[in-house]
């Protein structure tokens, strides 16, 4: 089938998808758009988070044929292609990057995050990203950097 | 004062930044952000086809037939393979090379795989794989190692039985007695690595005859080593280029697909990608040793201990893959950080059918922390002292004498790590304003406080750094430093693989130290520079670290002659992209120096030799260099329930040089964290040597939620005989906070709980 969607403002078309096909593989195998990860593909581990239409979605637990005519927005398309968005710095500078395959979704996930409530607290952001797992960092550097990138947004200067 | 002469002004240089101390931010962390850094599952070729593998159902089976007739039928399918297409030598292996690529008549674990197969639609090769017919005489598992060993009328698995090693420590005396002993059986379930990044990767088919793989792995070479002689090539003509890696822990020591995306590719003459899914990958990796271990301490009545014995049964499962070290490991390290004259300890190491097991964090130190550790407590207990008195009161030191005969040359701070710990103030106790999501069940809202005590225990680990047993564990650096426009860069090649724990940003510190450079390119891993051995055994700061800063300074010595030439002047070193010398200041930019030439040197660096031990008396330099952590835990149980909270974790740790401050962090949190998952939730449940639990929704790994706020302190006491004095860090964490938790949820329900990980119905004895 032939699935027609937006992916990060730009309206895309994928052929001869098979009806089996998830969003994820679409994204990675036929868009070319790997950021969305593949660490579990049955929403358990929250490394294939992306937006879809404003909401953050496991996108291996969505058909490829559920986004036609829909937006689609990924880790790709958070930041411009000079400046990282704000969650994207705070990760790389807090500390919260280690191998990085969990990184996409939890930083897809700790933007909605923010949106939603520009001064989370610690128990917030634990309950935000419940559903995001990380094996490498033991979190703690990841909750700081949801801090800094809140800052960030509420335009503070963070240390 | 008196005026001394003057001469030249002070070196005008501006400081390099992101040098060895410091923290710089990681090079490829804007790439991982933005989703750009190429993972081994992200890698795609024009003309690509997907690999799958079939594997066996039955943990022990003899094949007597194997028809791909039906998958060859189906459109789309390139190729079906089985053990008769295997080029070459139908066998790998780390240790020993008793593993087939494809299995030929017998398998011996679930998941064994038995033939591949490549279509160029990932599902249209997932049905053709199932449609393979495999005709099996399913037979009964040997599932125990104790059994496999010392049962009668076991099948033997291999041809040698069921023993991949025995190892006995014997030091002091026999026959020593005490006044007060406390023994204890401890087991251990299977750990899995449970790594995020798959196991996957893409080979391509090379007009040479040969094969390029893109591959996320721990040791180029090794896998090098054991693909080569499988698919007949000379090893020149396998080039594998490390892909970005998702985490390792020891789970990529070990060959997954690589032969079999090699085989594939060059069948069908096209680039072929295997990406295993999370089900599969459970069947794809080696695992922790499950460990039975039965231990007798011996001490006064001051608590001083007298002897230790241990009997520890480790499970390997089907194949060998590194048993044999991670038995040594238990056994030479089996007493613990304690000064202990006499001991007896003897480690089995099993094939069974269960899952192969092999490198995991910690690598048999865990096992056997996990039990001396509890039977610290039990001292404790007994001679009624605290449990931190105990430890203190056995702790040994710089100038200690291990088990094996070896003398500990440098610093052991256990006692100083222990009272760091210790004297950590308390997290603050539960007030009546509860907020749920901080109970035990947290916001599934099972308690608001009822039936919640709180514990805390403590537990401290040694663990063995770099290879050990006289193995030949050396890096290899190339540094080549030159002038690109128009400022000194310098570029670091090695195959040191890169696994998430920052080795690319330290590479890069060591080189601006090291030359006073402030841009440093770090070349992709491959294996076109000599082996920087294994991404494991917290080696790799230490040995590829080792080998950047000799091969800086063989580059920095032949820029000092150039300068030598043009100023005739010595005492000369590398400051801020400037030549100073000592008695004239800046003689030159370093760009100045170099004018168009390219200096390039490739250094190896080995650590001092380690040896083997004795195979009758364990006695031997076996290690390398030891290291040292402590944990305390502090919990809330839900006694009625049976749910652990852990509240807050303490760390201290002895890391000689902390190279990079904020990774050292990283790896003490993240380590924590898995040996937290081991204490209370981590396992792969068997039944019948069936894996029952191969997904992230039945295979618990600690969230967000489960992950206490950590309080940390890193000492920095330097080995003279390490680079920059630094001490391996990625194990040690995960060693004793496994211990630490257990001891606190005992302290809590006051339960002899001998077994991890706790499962709920172990407090609630349901």
């Amino acid at each position: 089938m032939r699935v027609k969607f937006t992916v990060n403002g730009e309206e895309r078309t994928a052929d001869d998808v098979w009806e089996g096909e998830s969003l994820l593989y679409v994204l990675r195998e036929r868009l070319g758009l790997p950021g969305a990860k593949n660490a579990c593909e049955q929403g358990e581990c929250g490394s294939c988070t992306v937006y879809l239409d404003d909401t953050p979605v496991c996108s291996c637990l969505v058909a490829a044929g559920q986004v036609q005519d829909r937006e689609v927005r990924t880790v790709e398309g958070l930041g411009s292609e000079d400046e990282l968005d704000p969650v994207q710095q705070a990760f790389i500078e807090r500390g919260a990057v280690q191998c990085g395959f969990c990184t996409p979704g939890l930083i897809v996930a700790a933007h909605d995050l923010i949106r939603r409530n520009p001064c989370p607290k610690d128990a917030e952001i634990r309950e935000a990203l419940a559903g995001n797992l990380c094996r490498c960092t033991g979190y703690e550097k990841i909750i700081d950097a949801v801090h800094t990138a809140a800052a960030h947004s509420r335009g503070e200067a963070t240390s | 004062m008196t005026q001394t002469t003057r001469t030249a002004n002070p070196p005008l240089t501006t400081p390099i930044t992101g040098g060895v101390g410091e923290s710089p931010l990681r090079p490829d962390g804007a790439l991982k952000v933005r989703g750009e850094f190429a993972y081994s599952s992200d890698l795609w070729a024009d003309q690509m086809l997907w690999g799958v593998t079939l594997r066996t159902p039955h943990p022990y089976a003899r094949i007597r037939s194997i028809d791909v007739g039906p998958a060859l039928a189906i459109s789309g399918v390139y190729a079906a393979l089985t053990h008769e297409d295997v080029p070459g030598q139908n066998a790998y292996g780390l240790e020993h090379i008793d593993q087939p690529v494809l299995a030929v008549d017998v398998v011996r674990y679930q998941g064994e795989a038995v033939a591949i197969v490549a279509a160029d639609h990932p599902e249209t090769a997932r049905r053709a794989a199932a449609a393979i017919v495999v005709d099996y005489e399913v037979l009964e598992p040997v599932d125990n190692a104790e059994t496999a060993i010392f049962g009668e009328d076991v099948p033997k698995l291999h041809e040698g039985g069921n023993l991949v090693r025995y190892v006995p420590i014997l030091f002091g005396s026999q026959d020593a007695t005490a006044d007060v002993v406390v023994t204890g059986t401890y087991e251990v379930g299977m750990q899995d690595q449970a790594f995020l990044g798959p196991e996957s990767g893409m080979a391509v088919p090379a007009e040479d005859g040969g094969v390029d793989l893109y591959v996320a792995t721990q040791w180029l070479h090794v896998d090098q080593q054991q693909i080569a002689p499988a698919l007949n090539l000379p090893q020149d003509k396998v080039r594998i280029t490390l892909a970005g890696v998702g985490g390792a822990f020891g789970a990529r020591e070990d060959l997954s697909m690589q032969v079999h995306a090699c085989m594939l590719a060059l069948h069908t003459n096209k680039p072929v990608k295997m990406v295993y899914t999370r089900e599969e990958s459970f069947f794809g990796h080696v695992h922790r040793h499950p460990a039975v271990m039965h231990y007798e301490h011996g001490a006064d009545r001051d608590g001083k201990l007298v002897y230790v014995r241990a009997k520890m049964f480790l499970d390997g499962g089907a194949y060998a893959s590194s048993t044999g070290a991670v038995v040594a490991n238990a056994a030479t390290l089996g007493v613990g950080p304690y000064n202990v004259p006499n001991v007896k300890i003897e480690a089995w190491g099993a094939y069974t059918n269960n899952p192969p097991c092999g490198a995991m964090r910690g690598f048999g130190a865990v096992q056997a922390c996990f039990a001396y550790e509890s039977q610290m407590d039990r001292l404790a207990e007994a001679i009624g002292v605290d449990p931190v008195e105990i430890r203190l009161r056995n702790a040994m030191s710089e100038g200690s004498i291990m088990p094996t005969g070896q003398l500990v040359d440098s610093a052991a701070p256990v006692q100083e790590l222990l009272e760091r710990v210790r004297d950590k103030p308390m997290p603050a106790e539960r007030t009546s304003e509860v907020d749920i999501r901080t109970m035990p069940g947290g916001a599934s809202n099972t308690t608001h406080g009822e039936g919640v005590v709180r514990g805390v225990g403590y537990g401290i680990g040694i663990k063995n750094i770099c290879f050990s047993e006289g193995f030949d564990d050396y890096s290899t650096a190339r540094v080549r430093l030159e002038v690109i426009g128009g400022e000194p860069v310098a570029m670091v090649h090695t195959a040191a693989v890169e696994v998430g724990q920052g080795l690319v940003t330290l590479q890069a510190q060591i080189a601006r130290t090291e030359l006073g450079v402030q841009r440093v390119t770090i070349q992709p891993a491959d294996t076109s520079v000599g082996s920087a051995g294994s991404t494991s055994a917290s080696r790799q700061s230490y040995v590829t670290g080792g080998a950047v800063q000799a091969a800086c300074a063989a580059v920095r010595a032949e820029v000092f002659d150039l300068a030598r030439e043009r100023f005739g002047v010595d005492n000369l070193a590398l400051e801020g992209g400037k030549v100073v010398s000592a008695s004239r200041g800046v003689l030159a930019d370093l760009g100045d120096v170099l004018g168009d030439k390219a200096i390039e040197h490739t250094r190896e660096y080995r650590h001092r030799p380690s040896f083997p031990i004795d195979p009758l008396t364990g006695q031997g330099n076996a290690h390398v260099q030891y290291g040292f952590a402590a944990h305390r835990a502090v919990v809330d149980v839900d006694v009625d329930l049976g749910l652990v909270r852990v509240v807050e974790l303490a760390c201290a740790q002895d890391v000689g040089k902390a190279m990079n401050p904020d990774a050292v962090i990283g790896q003490i949190q993240g380590g924590s964290a898995q040996g937290l998952g081991l204490a209370v939730m981590e396992e792969i449940q068997l039944s019948g040597a069936k894996i029952r639990n191969p997904s992230f929704t039945d295979y618990l790994i600690p969230t967000i939620l489960d992950m206490p706020p950590m309080v940390i302190d890193v000492l920095e006491l330097a080995d003279p005989n390490a680079p920059y004095g630094l001490r391996g860090v990625g194990e040690p964490p995960t060693i004793s906070s496994t211990p630490a938790v257990v001891a606190a949820i005992r302290d809590a329900t006051k339960l002899a709980l001998s077994r991890i990980p706790v499962r709920p119905e172990h407090i609630t004895g349901t």
